[in-house]
């Protein structure tokens, strides 16, 4: 039987590998919205457990909300990747190295 | 089942702005050839109808309305209306510069609407799902907005770094509330603060939690660890944008921090103090001892600006576990110094813009040589600014200094006191070199000043202020004093 810690510790794992995903990756920028995408579907899984095992509805209300914006938050990254791609010609994220001090 | 249609009244001025985003978007739609100035003096308009709503439903009843998820108070209502007001002042500096670059298309005042809506519905949230919402509707607009220029390099990298580091810090806090929902099973904050106050919460999981939502927090308050992206999108975005993005948000991310600190995890507050001196102990050195080595005025005032969001939190972590009077007074001083701030940078990217025109850009510090023999007036304008900012006494940085070092040391932080004591001189030779460039050396180049006259007398209105306020500074701090005794939070 499957309990609330085993939710808990798949959505730490993907939590996790979409944290280590923005700051390991340096090749792609793609990649880098994926990882953060990874990040918010991680927090889902949170709430929908903590909201089965605690028969509480607000929790998966809330997913449909995360849901639309990391939809509105991808439209605007990958928006702005097209936009420094017509710029720069590359979406590798060393090359984004212009602005240092 | 039977369903209450909420009272809409208290949220009146966040409908207006609603609606006015969207009046702005069709309406410069239809009127292509005079969308531009359309769009300018329909975003004027709506910030000037929502101060007035704002003023005339100041009231220190408070008011849960959406069934709970809203609460209309006097705090919620100064901070609206001191963000309005930045907002304003923020979009007239910009006018004429946007103007000379071609870059005043309708949708930058259309997202300016936008992220000021955003910045409301998380200054009056009192429900995890509002606050979420609102941050990140202005965290959205303003990736955008730092894209702004989007056929300049540095404007797009500016752009994709913000969001990118935003995003992961969206993603953090997201995490944070998911635990603290999972701990408390309440999304209300009043019911978080409840169920942590009656034992009931799972304690491990609740500052597993809550350490997510302090990183949160700190990422969008640009304070050391998490400051990484300020300097870069400073000084990468256009200067109109660094000017929004350095005022109104901090005050919402203020708000923020105050909503789910102070308001749904006081029960915490020993907790989220201790990270809170790290990251205020650790912003202030940082951001004065790299302020010390730029040649860049917009990452200058970056670094300013970390350390001055460290002074603020000094404030904020100074209240809690102590007397309920005592509680008020750190908060109210921690919020005293985010406006006295938000007028300060107002005053200091407005220079800025003043000394730019058409093709040039005053980006460097050394653009200020000389500009007493340029302009007087401008001068003194700018030494106001400067001495404010370093806290030199009788202008009203110094007051919001003294507020926040006064609640830290009662609340017996003497050590960070010091600290901040000692780096705040430490970071009065930057502010101070600018004095000195502006008065003894030779001027670059002689050009007249030739800024728009709105933002001319706009300028000195603001610059002015911040000496007047500074000779009675009793007046805002009492009103903050009362917004947040009329507030939800106890000590």
């Amino acid at each position: 039987m499957l309990s609330l810690s085993h939710y808990l510790i798949l959505g730490a794992i993907l939590f996790s590998i979409g944290v280590m995903g923005i700051f390991l990756n340096r090749k792609n920028l793609i990649v880098l919205l994926m990882a953060i995408e990874l990040m918010l579907l991680a927090v889902n899984i949170n709430f929908i457990a903590f909201s089965h095992y605690m028969n509480d509805i607000a929790g998966q209300v809330f997913v449909f909300f995360i849901l639309a914006v990391a939809a509105a938050e991808s439209a605007i990254g990958l928006a702005i990747l097209i936009a420094m791609f017509r710029n720069l010609g590359t979406i590798h994220v060393d090359d984004l190295d212009s602005l240092k001090g | 089942m039977n369903f209450a249609a909420p009272d809409f009244f208290p949220a009146a001025a966040e409908i207006f702005v609603a609606v006015m985003a969207l009046a702005v978007m069709l309406s410069t739609t239809f009127a292509r050839n005079i969308a531009r100035s359309l769009a300018y003096a329909l975003a004027q308009f709506t910030l000037l109808v929502t101060a007035f709503i704002t003023i005339f439903t100041l009231d220190t009843v408070v008011i849960n309305d959406f069934g709970g998820m809203f609460v209309h108070d006097l705090l919620g209502g100064i901070l609206k209306l001191v963000v309005c007001f930045a907002m304003m002042i923020a979009l007239l500096y910009g006018r004429a510069y946007l103007a000379e670059r071609r870059l005043d298309r309708p949708e930058y005042y259309l997202l300016a609407l936008l992220m000021m809506l955003g910045m409301m519905v998380m200054i009056t949230a009192n429900h995890l799902l509002p606050l979420y919402i609102g941050l990140e509707m202005m965290s959205l607009s303003l990736y955008a907005l730092a894209a702004f220029d989007r056929d300049n390099a540095c404007s797009t990298e500016a752009g994709m770094k913000y969001f990118v580091l935003g995003a992961l810090a969206s993603g953090l806090l997201l995490y944070g509330m998911s635990m603290v929902y999972g701990a408390t099973g309440a999304l209300e904050l009043p019911a978080v603060a409840q169920a942590v106050a009656g034992q009931t919460a799972n304690k491990t999981v609740l500052l597993f939690g809550l350490v997510f939502l302090v990183a949160g927090i700190s990422f969008k308050l640009g304070v050391a660890p998490f400051h990484m992206w300020v300097p870069d999108v400073y000084q990468g975005a256009p200067t109109p944008v660094t000017l929004i993005l350095s005022s109104a948000p901090k005050l919402a991310a203020f708000a923020l921090a105050l909503r789910l600190l102070a308001v749904a995890l006081p029960g915490l507050a020993g907790h989220w103090q201790t990270m809170l001196m790290l990251v205020a102990a650790a912003s202030i050195v940082l951001g004065n001892l790299a302020a010390l080595v730029q040649h860049n005025i917009k990452r200058m005032l970056a670094y300013s600006g970390i350390s001055h969001m460290g002074f603020m939190l000094l404030g904020l972590l100074s209240g809690g576990g102590g007397t309920a009077d005592s509680t008020i007074v750190a908060y109210s001083g921690a919020m005293f110094y985010a406006i006295a701030y938000a007028l300060m940078t107002l005053a200091a990217f407005g220079m800025v813009m003043l000394l730019s025109r058409a093709g040039f850009d005053a980006g460097e510090i050394e653009d200020f040589k000389g500009l007493n023999r340029r302009s007087p007036w401008f001068a003194v304008l700018m030494l106001f600014v400067m001495f404010s900012m370093a806290g030199i006494p009788f202008f009203i940085g110094f007051f919001a200094k003294f507020a926040v070092l006064e609640a830290v040391i009662a609340a017996g932080h003497l050590w960070l006191a010091a600290l901040a004591v000692v780096m705040s001189l430490i970071g009065a030779f930057y502010y101070l070199r600018i004095v000195k460039l502006m008065y003894f050396d030779e001027p670059l180049d002689n050009a007249p000043i030739s800024a728009s006259p709105e933002l001319q007398l706009m300028l000195s209105v603001n610059g002015v202020a911040i000496a007047a306020l500074g000779l009675m500074p009793g007046t805002l701090l009492s009103l903050c004093r009362t917004a947040l005794a009329a507030s939800s939070i106890t000590g």
